[in-house]
């Protein structure tokens, strides 16, 4: 049947079809939906895992079992597994397995923008690069075609526009595929004497994949015709200068991005008068040609800064075509903003008021950095807030105690937040960590984690008690907070940050987002009080403004969580049972 | 047929993701090959949001470059000023006359443009801007802006109506198809 789906949906439908039976994953835009479609298929476990980490090497698990297997994360997720990724790459496989990430190339919702391919070469697993929605279900089954053929983990690395496009795919029906477990101690068991054999086995592998990648039907050429110039790409690239070029030049269109064929390229470069590499990012094709010997352009074309577009292709490529009307009015920007009624933006307020530093970490509240509440002073990676705080407080001996907190979510705490609290409590650094539960995992859409009670399913299932879980690491002090109490708010937190010890504030509210959250009426403005005096616009709520020197509130936006009428000295802004 | 460009903008949050699955599903059942590229995360979060559509024979780019959108359908008025440069030469903005203030201007950081709607006339470009919320409120729900949306756009699509509402009624949970068709009409017709 065909069908209109998302790049992501058709990974998932592409694990279904291949029988894959086992899927952990940590949600990350831009891969989250891999998992969430393929939870609905009920032949499939699949589950949201802590980490991305703990997610591989339950993959890593079943696949030992022998069923086929997946886990699913963004290019940083994949960082964060690092670790078994280049083990498992020794061991290899008994049922397939897929490493499903996916990079973000202009950073629509990520920190960095790193290349996840040359985790591919590193960690000498080969890696399949899909170009759309047809190509990410056929190269799921593919996948765990070669993990089984050649004893490997595989790697399917998408990017945000081939995640997040939905285009038409053709959908087949589910194998099942189940091995039996076999003790293999030499195969599985990775000390020394057993992975130095098992080293040599990694490169004869990679001998076997190159001479694959000879062949496969996934590294195309197209003919053109037009050789002064032949074009190598890949991914949502290919797309851009099929767009553009059509069929003049010939493509050779890789779909396995490493290893990469050697006698492939080398014949198609010599069957054109010049070649041309065009890839996003890093240059890793590009690389590749040069080891090989090659003369090619790529990079000094093609910027590894930010998104390739279709006009930079044709710029380089073909005629540019002409842009459209440019006003000459400056339109300000609009980024983007804490929902009205977020939990976290009262939180947010305090610490500012109070000048406190902030290490903070990510997720919704990463968004407590931009103007006008401004109030974070750092964010690196999942889990950065605590054990920066941990350096940061003592480093200063002292001298910042009273003055610095972490801020991370719920869901990024259980996810490596917990060891920077064990070394807070262990190395008795003086310094207050709150954890903004909002009972949800935020900026990802919705997920559920182990703190909120339901599973991936929507099942309810245990949940962690965050007080208990701080408490046994070693933390004695744990206060729990509403952030729409202000008073309270700041009451607890000068509390914590004078107290001798390290200590943790719980600011606990549910997502204004989620469903089950009841609203308020939205506030009324009494304009003969208001004097428009701004105090309300200092906590940035979208739902209110100033119009003609008096607070506005947008109905349509309001919840009615009235931290707004907290900061009112003039009772202006009422509840309306108050008007 | 040569691959049309239609560029779906507003703020995140206003329901643009229903109106390009609802194209998605209308140009699925004419048999075109399409790309509905969208945004997802952050962005999400009241930011400036953009989604493509791109229908005809043969679609290769998921997304839609500067100078190639034939359509941009706009639910806010600022938003429809910040993406012109990717109307192509020829081409139509659709869009919601409703302004929505960013951060900037709410904390005075910057200006919201005056008389945006004159200006993008009289800079030559096709501008059909419609009060889409009023139409959405009276249809029901100030959520059905994007059918009003749809209603309109479906004015210069040479698609029987009876198609767009199978689509509605194939992208629009039974509770609130009503509404959704009356705000289609209404946009339809204004």
């Amino acid at each position: 049947m065909k069908q209109l789906i998302l790049g992501n949906e058709a990974v998932a439908r592409g694990l279904y079809e291949a029988g894959c039976s086992f899927v952990s994953s940590y949600p990350g835009t831009p891969s989250t939906e891999i998992t969430e479609a393929v939870a609905k298929y009920p032949e499939v476990y699949a589950e949201w895992a802590p980490n991305e980490k703990v997610a591989m090497e339950a993959a890593f698990g079943a696949s030992l079992a022998g069923r086929r297997s997946f886990c699913g994360m963004k290019h940083v997720g994949l960082n964060v597994a690092a670790d078994p990724l280049f083990t498992i790459s020794y061991t290899g496989v008994n049922g397939g397995m897929v490493i499903g990430v996916a990079d973000d190339a202009g950073m629509h919702s990520s920190q960095n923008e790193q290349d996840s391919r040359h985790y591919a070469r590193a960690a000498k697993i080969p890696m399949l690069e899909p170009s759309d929605s047809a190509e990410a279900l056929a190269f799921a089954k593919l996948a765990y075609e070669l993990s089984e053929q050649f004893d490997t983990p595989v790697l399917l690395k998408m990017c945000t526009r081939v995640s997040h496009s939905q285009s038409v795919v053709e959908t087949g029906e589910r194998v099942e595929c189940v091995k039996e477990y076999k003790k293999d101690i030499p195969k599985y068991v990775m000390m020394p004497g057993n992975a130095k054999k098992r080293h040599p086995v990694v490169e004869a592998r990679t001998k076997a994949l190159i001479a694959y990648a000879e062949e496969a039907a996934i590294n195309r050429v197209e003919s053109g015709k037009n050789n002064a110039i032949g074009i190598i790409t890949s991914s949502t690239s290919y797309q851009y200068v099929k767009e553009v070029c059509g069929d003049t030049y010939p493509v050779l269109k890789i779909g396995m991005i490493w290893p990469l064929p050697e006698e492939k390229i080398r014949q198609f470069a010599a069957s054109v008068d010049r070649l041309v590499v065009v890839e996003e990012l890093d240059g890793f094709i590009e690389s590749h040609c040069r080891d090989l010997g090659l003369t090619c352009t790529g990079k000094s074309e093609f910027s590894c800064i930010d998104e390739l577009m279709p006009l930079t292709v044709a710029a380089k490529l073909a005629t540019p075509w002409q842009t459209g009307i440019k006003l000459e009015d400056v339109i300000p920007p609009r980024p983007p903003v804490m929902c009205a009624g977020c939990p976290h933006r009262g939180l947010f307020y305090t610490l500012k008021k109070n000048k406190i530093t902030v290490l903070g970490d990510i997720g919704c509240y990463t968004l407590g950095a931009v103007a006008p509440l401004s109030a974070v002073d750092s964010v690196i990676c999942m889990g950065a807030s605590v054990s920066g705080l941990h350096g940061f407080s003592k480093s200063q001996q002292g001298a910042m105690d009273g003055n610095t907190v972490a801020v991370i979510g719920d869901s990024t705490f259980m996810h490596s937040g917990i060891t920077g609290l064990v070394n807070m409590a262990y190395n008795e650094s003086n310094a207050t960590v709150i954890i903004v539960d909002n009972s949800i995992t935020g900026m990802t859409g919705h997920q559920q984690n182990p703190t909120t009670g339901f599973n991936l399913k929507g099942d309810p299932c245990a949940k962690i008690d965050l007080e208990t879980l701080c408490h046994a690491v070693g933390i004695r002090r744990v206060r729990v907070i509403d952030p729409y109490n202000l008073k309270e708010c700041e009451a607890v937190i000068k509390e914590e940050l004078a107290a001798n010890e390290p200590s943790v504030i719980i600011s606990r509210r549910p997502c204004a987002l989620l469903k089950y959250v009841k609203h308020n009426a939205p506030l009324a403005v009494d304009t003969d009080k208001c004097v428009g005096c701004k105090a309300c616009m200092k906590i940035g709520c979208p739902a209110i403004s100033i119009v003609d020197g008096k607070a506005k509130v947008d109905e349509t936006l309001c919840v009615g969580c009235g931290v707004c009428e907290q900061l009112c000295k003039f009772g202006a802004l009422q509840s309306p049972k108050e008007v | 047929m040569k691959t049309q460009n239609v560029m779906i903008v507003g703020v995140g949050g206003q329901g643009s993701l229903l109106a390009s699955k609802l194209l998605g599903r209308l140009l699925l059942n004419k048999g075109y090959d399409i790309k509905v590229s969208e945004v997802h995360g952050m962005s999400q979060r009241g930011g400036s949001v953009v989604t493509y559509v791109r229908f005809g024979d043969k679609v290769y780019s998921p997304v839609i470059d500067k100078g190639q959108a034939d359509f941009i359908v706009s639910f806010e008025l600022l938003e429809a000023a910040r993406w012109t440069e990717y109307l192509k030469p020829g081409g139509r903005i659709i869009t919601n006359t409703q302004k929505i203030n960013p951060m900037p201007v709410i904390i005075g950081a910057a200006e919201y443009p005056e008389a945006l709607e004159e200006k993008m006339k009289q800079s030559g470009i096709d501008l059909d801007a419609l009060d889409a919320l009023t139409l959405a409120e009276q249809a029901g729900s100030a959520k059905a802006v994007n059918l009003v949306l749809m209603g309109r756009l479906s004015k210069y699509f040479d698609i029987p109506q009876e198609e767009w509402m199978q689509a509605i009624e194939a992208s629009v949970p039974p509770k609130f198809l009503e509404m959704n068709k009356i705000a289609f009409k209404l946009g339809a017709e204004a």
